[in-house]
């Protein structure tokens, strides 16, 4: 898993490239926990382009990060969801809770200001 | 169709996981799936071999987890093993969100129901738990995925 970190202001945007296991889940959930402890990070957009490959665990720290950030006023948004990753993610009920957006600029773009 | 078995037994350890994969991507290409038959095989015994390296053996490394796979008659059986502290109920654990974590989903279970033909969980406590999977498949190979 190769994560492509960008942050402006109060903004994470992670770009994953990888399969998304128990092995890497744990490598994004310190990458993403670490960035709301150290800088305040509010907003984290997962761009997911790259992602080959996702299990119950990969959706667990997904979900694991919304419910961290929520009583913080903070959002978790994800972009750019390939058609098989997607499948698995709507037979979990992720996208009933998580708001998807269809790249970065939008996921940026919604909520700005606020 | 030949009948084929292959058996793999690797360290409880997270790395390990995508290593199953790979495998039953090979054996899924050699059987001429559908690629979306393929991935569904990959979440599914990535489920089985995670549940055996977390709950199994509570993420302690140094354990072993056996892999077996059978294909006889058009059906692939996938036997995920583990000598860990087992499951008290083996029902409630393959309910939907069931989960000892916060941090998870409960949904190991419901993936394996979900993309294979039979699922099938034995589980003694202390002893340890064995999963067996098995997705029937059409003989006459597809020619275009």
């Amino acid at each position: 898993m190769n994560l492509e970190k960008k942050i402006e202001r109060l903004t994470l945007l992670l770009r994953l490239d990888g399969e998304l296991d128990m092995h890497t889940a744990s490598i994004l959930r310190q990458a993403i926990d670490s960035e709301i402890e150290k800088r305040g990070i509010r907003t984290v957009i997962l761009n997911l382009q790259d992602v080959q490959f996702v299990d119950s665990s990969g959706l667990g720290v997904i979900l694991g990060r919304y419910k961290k950030l929520l009583p913080l006023g903070g959002k978790l948004k994800i972009t750019n969801v390939p058609p098989h990753i997607y499948k698995i993610m709507e037979l979990s009920g992720l996208p009933k809770i998580i708001s998807f957006y269809i790249d970065e600029a939008h996921a940026y773009e919604e909520g700005r200001g606020a | 169709m030949k009948s084929n078995q292959i058996s793999l037994t690797f360290s409880s350890i997270a790395e390990n996981v995508s290593i199953a994969r790979l495998l039953i991507a090979s054996v899924g290409g050699q059987l001429d799936l559908p690629l979306n038959d393929i991935e569904e095989l990959k979440v599914a015994i990535s489920e089985a071999v995670s549940n055996a390296i977390i709950h199994g053996y509570q993420s302690v490394p140094n354990n072993i987890v056996y892999l077996n796979l059978d294909i006889t008659n058009n059906t692939l059986t996938i036997v995920v093993k583990d000598e860990g502290c087992g499951i008290s109920n083996v029902e409630q654990a393959m309910q939907p969100a069931y989960s000892t974590d916060p941090e998870r989903m409960g949904l190991g279970f419901v993936f394996m129901q979900s993309f294979m033909d039979e699922l099938q969980v034995e589980s003694v406590l202390e002893v340890g738990t064995t999963v067996t999977m098995r997705k029937h498949f059409k003989q006459t190979p597809i020619s275009s995925h």
